[in-house]
């Protein structure tokens, strides 16, 4: 493995993505920090924020091809701050990588991407929307109808971007809270993406549709101390609603789990604490690790009671910090498609 | 019974402590000159790898710019942001007083090695490296920084020596170059889709990886050549170990023939004999791996400064222990220990059990297979002469100098008996006759021990007469070429500029050193451009060339390359080299150059400059009658750095420096190896000593006293020593022959003329004397004591 991939397991002071950070979620060194009640400004919100530690603009995506083929696709942009600010050159405290990929039924491709803020290598504008990181970009005339490309060493892909419905504001109007502390970050979604391009996998150019969901989110405090990783899902029923939930491990075996309800016309409902049950069916040994790849999800409130299964049980990212992340089906009580993320195992 | 047995054949080193003594120094001494060396080679090694981790070198394409030294960084983003997956460096020389640091800035990030060797990071090491405020440095130079940067500066010693690593924007503060980068380094994994190179950035060019400049390839010769010098006294050992050894299966044989008619069998005897064997090698191997260790501590250091001198290859000043290193040191006393046993244990399998015990010595046999070593002999011999006439390439160089040694070696003994018997013909008197008569007697069990002498005193005399060639050459080199009195770095263009319009007048001559890295008929090499005036005119020398050489350079016309291009792509005065896409040049000269493994050639400023513009002179040497009367001007007017001048005297005397580290080293070895041959020749005249009193006690029975004989012990041992120094003599002037027309020629791309050194070879020849009648003295002086009761033993049987 690249020296500089475990230079930045060891370092990076980000991020809900890994185990071991958890310490820095509590440690700020004038970095702004969520406050409830938030007001949000956009498009300048669409932007950076260099002055929280951590940000991301984090999309996933449900496709099929022309025969009914299932594919998953991931784009994402992080910004990690040194320190708060922004400043010219190499002076610029603020760090940038990325990740994406592509998941079949059978196959997991991803790569990765690394940049230093303040010399034009990434960075994200407000208006037009573009954010970018070398060759990667998400990046239209607003944030409604944006164009998307990453390339790996073994896949690329094209996509457009249209937005279908409102921005969903999560937690409580935007304000998500992470644990029982009070950790929290600013965090909105637009997870009413149609989209459709072209993905170049080594067998050849796939023309594809679907669904995304792109996550908005940042904060300075990701993680408490106690909590070592978190399983994460979005999902879309046949129905047209939509669910957001997460769940939180802590160190003495509790969970801290939250969620938002959403209707097809985009009204959100918060979910209390403990109003949701995820619970794993079945573990995937994946890169050394038990991962598990298929749960029950019950939500009594809405009448929910599925079964979450991924595409690809392997869809192991195998970045510098590592987690799982891949496409899901979603049978039962409702059915639907959606993505699982996974960290901390 | 194995118990038994093992105690009865351990009883045997019990009785001859001497014995044993000389089997563990032999071995041990043997396993330390090799284990050592490979320390050497391994640490240098290890040295490189660290470099070329921290930048790529040799490990990822790099992109260079066409011309110049540097570009914006600019270039970086648009590569980066077409898809390339690059890394920027910048690179600089920074003065902190009077120390030079390799400055080396990267991005931790996007780095495809990370941060290379940096150990010393903390915790957090991108935090720390990106916190703008640290410098890594090796510990050598970190105090000399500590004064001169704001920065924090962490000692590391993972970083080689003379070298300082940053994050790329303290960097280009430090360095005062904003925007600019040096390189960039190629990741080995890039994305599909990549536009090509010359539609993003036309200003850079890929250079592979195997096409950097490789320290490793450039100093594989280096190492080959210490290699070598290792094996030769490993060599060395063997015989000592081979000759105790063999003494003692010998000795043993009754005691053999009592455990078989005991009823051991013959393989439990031998498993016996292989497993005493193993301990002993053991044994001798642990002592000889710390013996080894301290040799390469002590060494390393000079070692360190010749690969940077030589090879601008930076390698760490501090050994460190690697368990591979001990295991093949043990390994290696195994091996030999089993190549000279194999012959013994070879003989006591064939022998019948119930074959009467040897009476006489192994060594006292060793004679009898004359015929095959004459054979032998001549065979190496003439294959040292045909792999010298017909091979080609280094390995055939050393394969060469093995053969000759060994031949001379196998050839020594049946020399010295011919010199001996034309002794014994013109001995006058009966006690001369006997004593030259009992000096051939004696040759084969001296035998061992005088090859061990012949070698060693060969490769004295070859070694010196290279090195001393070399030095006479280097001289008068350093002399034609560092013609200006003071060379000056200047820092900045701006400097640069000043320093030309305050020398106008003030020196006698302004040579700028204009050159560029390049590559000349698919090589590695430097092109210059010089200013054509009576400094280059009256001084160089060339070794071969072809009318009005430098009006031809001057005019643009011709360009002179150095002996290492010339010889490597076998281009001669009269043939063409380009020197730029399109422009060929007819060669007019070729010169000998002594400092410097890469290829040069050069041209005229005019044209030089005609081609690449974009070429800054920053080196100026200026001539001048009064150089420390402009030294200081410039110091004083221009506010440049004493360090950044050096004046010619320091310059030669810096090149010397490294030309006698250089060869420190092969000083040392060849020092270790005469000490190993003196000490076989003592071991064996201690061990014969035994076996002399019969052979001795007529001779006193018959009047002659025991000074006599122990005067006459001197006098044999100092006669057999001279006899090896006169086939020592020429053996070491063929060595030399070699080591200069075809090693020096592979490993270095350039032939010495070869000189010699009468008054050196005499005080070798002395020394070598000397250390015979010192091995001769201890035996000599115990036989004179010998109490006539000893002598009169002899007969008590008769």
């Amino acid at each position: 493995m690249n020296k500089v991939l475990i230079f930045l397991l060891l370092s990076l002071p980000v991020t809900g993505l890994a185990q071991g950070f958890a310490g820095m979620g509590t440690d700020v060194e004038g970095f702004a920090i969520p406050r409830p009640d938030p007001v949000f400004d956009f498009p300048a919100d669409h932007s950076a924020h260099p002055d929280y530690r951590i940000e991301w603009w984090y999309l996933t995506a449900n496709l099929q091809d022309d025969a009914g083929t299932d594919y998953g696709l991931q784009w994402t942009l992080f910004r990690s701050a040194l320190a708060p600010g922004e400043a010219d050159g190499w002076n610029s405290p603020q760090i940038w990588f990325a990740h994406a990929a592509v998941t079949t039924a059978d196959a997991h491709f991803s790569a990765e991407r690394f940049a230093r803020g303040g010399i034009g290598q990434a960075g994200v504008t407000a208006a037009p929307f573009d954010a970018w990181i070398d060759d990667w970009r998400l990046a239209g005339d607003s944030f409604d109808d944006m164009d998307l490309t990453a390339t790996g060493p073994d896949f690329s892909y094209e996509m457009s971007l249209t937005a279908e419905g409102p921005l969903v504001f999560q937690g409580d109007k935007g304000y998500s809270v992470k644990s029982a502390e009070g950790q929290a970050s600013y965090y909105y979604s637009q997870p009413f993406f149609a989209i459709s391009g072209q993905l170049t996998l080594p067998e050849g150019t796939v023309p594809v549709t679907g669904t995304a969901w792109l996550d908005r989110e940042w904060s300075s405090q990701p993680l408490a101390e106690n909590q070592t990783g978190w399983d994460w899902f979005s999902l879309n029923f046949e129905t047209g609603e939509k669910l957001m939930a997460f769940q939180l491990r802590q160190t003495d075996g509790t969970l801290f789990n939250a969620g938002t309800w959403i209707a097809p016309d985009g009204t959100t409902t918060p979910l209390a604490n403990d109003a949701l049950s995820a619970s794993p069916l079945e573990q995937t040994q994946v890169a050394g690790r038990d991962v598990p790849t298929q749960w029950r999800l019950e939500l009594p409130s809405r009448g929910v009671d599925v079964t979450v299964k991924a595409l690809n049980p392997r869809a192991w990212m195998n970045t510098s910090v590592a987690y799982w992340e891949g496409p899901v089906f979603v049978s039962g009580s409702h059915t639907g498609r959606g993505y699982l993320e996974m960290t901390g195992y | 019974m194995t118990a038994a047995g093992l105690s009865a054949l351990l009883s045997y080193w019990r009785r001859n402590l001497l014995q044993l003594f000389t089997l563990v120094i032999g071995l041990a001494l043997a396993t330390a000159l090799w284990s050592g060396v490979q320390a050497l080679n391994t640490e240098a090694r290890a040295s490189y790898d660290a470099a070329a981790a921290v930048l790529g070198e040799g490990q990822f394409d790099q992109l260079v710019p066409r011309t110049g030294d540097s570009f914006d960084r600019a270039t970086f983003v648009d590569l980066r942001r077409a898809g390339w997956q690059v890394g920027p460096v910048l690179e600089g020389t920074l003065w902190a007083g009077e120390t030079r640091v390799r400055l080396v800035g990267i991005d931790p990030l996007t780095m495809p090695g990370g941060a290379g060797p940096i150990t010393q990071a903390g915790e957090n090491p991108l935090q720390t490296f990106l916190s703008r405020n640290v410098v890594f440095a090796n510990p050598e130079i970190a105090d000399a920084l500590e004064t001169e940067l704001s920065q924090e500066v962490i000692r590391d010693p993972g970083l080689a020596p003379g070298t300082a690593i940053t994050d790329i924007g303290v960097a280009q503060v430090v360095l005062d170059r904003p925007g600019q980068l040096s390189r960039l380094i190629v990741a080995p994994e890039q994305p599909l889709g990549r536009p090509p190179l010359a539609s993003v950035a036309p200003a850079l060019v890929e250079q592979p990886s195997q096409q950097s400049s490789d320290i490793g390839q450039l100093t594989d010769s280096f190492h080959l050549n210490l290699t070598a010098f290792s094996l030769l006294s490993f060599a060395v050992g063997i015989f000592i170990v081979h000759g105790a050894i063999g003494l003692a299966f010998e000795q043993r044989r009754g005691m053999l023939r009592t455990l078989r008619t005991l009823g051991m069998s013959l393989r439990h005897l031998i498993w016996l004999l292989l497993l005493e064997l193993a301990a002993l090698a053991l044994i001798a191997g642990g002592i000889g791996v710390v013996l080894g260790y301290v040799l390469a501590a002590s060494l390393l250091p000079d070692v360190a400064a010749s690969l940077e001198g030589l090879y601008g290859a930076q390698v760490s000043g501090t050994l460190r222990l690697h368990p591979s290193w001990w295991l093949s040191g043990l390994a290696i006393a195994v091996l030999g220990a089993s190549v000279a046993a194999a012959q013994a244990l070879w003989r006591i399998g064939q022998m019948p059990v119930l074959a009467s015990p040897g009476a006489r010595a192994w060594a006292m046999a060793a004679g009898r297979h004359r015929g095959a070593q004459a054979f032998g002999a001549v065979a190496l011999l003439a294959g040292a002469a045909l792999l010298v006439l017909l091979g080609d390439g280094l390995i055939l160089g050393f394969a060469s100098l093995a053969c000759l040694l060994l031949g001379a070696a196998l050839a020594l003994p049946l020399l010295l008996d011919v010199l001996l018997r034309l002794g014994q013909r013109r001995a006058k008197g009966v006690v001369w006759e006997w004593f030259w008569a009992d000096t051939r007697q004696q040759l084969p069990g001296l035998s061992l021990a005088l090859m061990a002498l012949l070698l060693a005193m060969a490769a004295n005399v070859g070694v010196s007469t290279m090195v001393s060639s070399f030095r006479l050459t280097f001289i008068g080199f350093l002399d034609q070429r560092l013609t200006a009195e003071l060379y000056v770095n200047t820092e900045t263009a701006a400097q640069a500029k000043a320093l030309q319009a305050f020398a106008e007048d003030r020196a006698d001559a302004i040579l700028p050193i204009l050159f560029v890295d390049t590559r000349l008929a698919d090589q590695p090499a430097e092109l210059f451009g010089a200013r054509v005036g009576p400094s280059y005119e009256d001084n160089w020398r060339f070794l071969q060339s072809e009318g009005a050489v430098w009006e031809r350079v001057a005019a643009g016309e011709a360009v002179i390359i150095n002996e290492q291009l010339a010889r490597r792509a076998d281009l001669w005065p009269g043939d063409g080299l380009a020197i730029a896409p399109e422009v060929t040049l007819p060669i007019a000269g070729v010169v000998g150059d002594y400092g410097n493994p890469i290829g040069q050639a050069v041209i005229g400023e005019a044209l030089f400059r005609d081609h690449f513009p974009d070429v800054q002179t920053t080196r100026f040497g200026l001539r001048s009658s009064e150089p420390e009367v402009l030294r200081r001007a410039l110091i004083d007017t221009l506010g440049i750095q004493p360090g950044q001048m050096i004046d010619q005297s320091a310059l030669k005397a810096f090149s010397l420096g490294v030309f006698e580290r250089t060869f420190t080293i092969t000083a040392a070895l060849n020092v270790l190896t005469l000490a190993v041959a003196g000490f076989a020749i003592l071991m064996s005249l201690l061990t014969l000593a035994g076996f002399r009193l019969p052979q001795l006690a007529p001779a006193w029975a018959l009047g002659v006293t025991r000074r006599d004989l122990g005067r006459l012990e001197l006098l044999r041992a100092v006669i057999l020593a001279a006899l090896t120094l006169v086939v020592a003599m020429p053996l070491g002037l063929a060595l030399a022959w070699i080591l200069l027309a075809v090693i020096n020629v592979e490993a270095f791309g350039w032939r010495l003329p070869m000189f010699l050194f009468p008054g050196d070879y005499a005080r070798l020849g002395a020394a070598a004397l000397f250390a015979a009648l010192l091995a001769a003295a201890w035996p000599a002086f115990r036989l004179a004591r010998t109490p006539p009761a000893g002598l009169l033993k002899v007969f008590a049987n008769e």
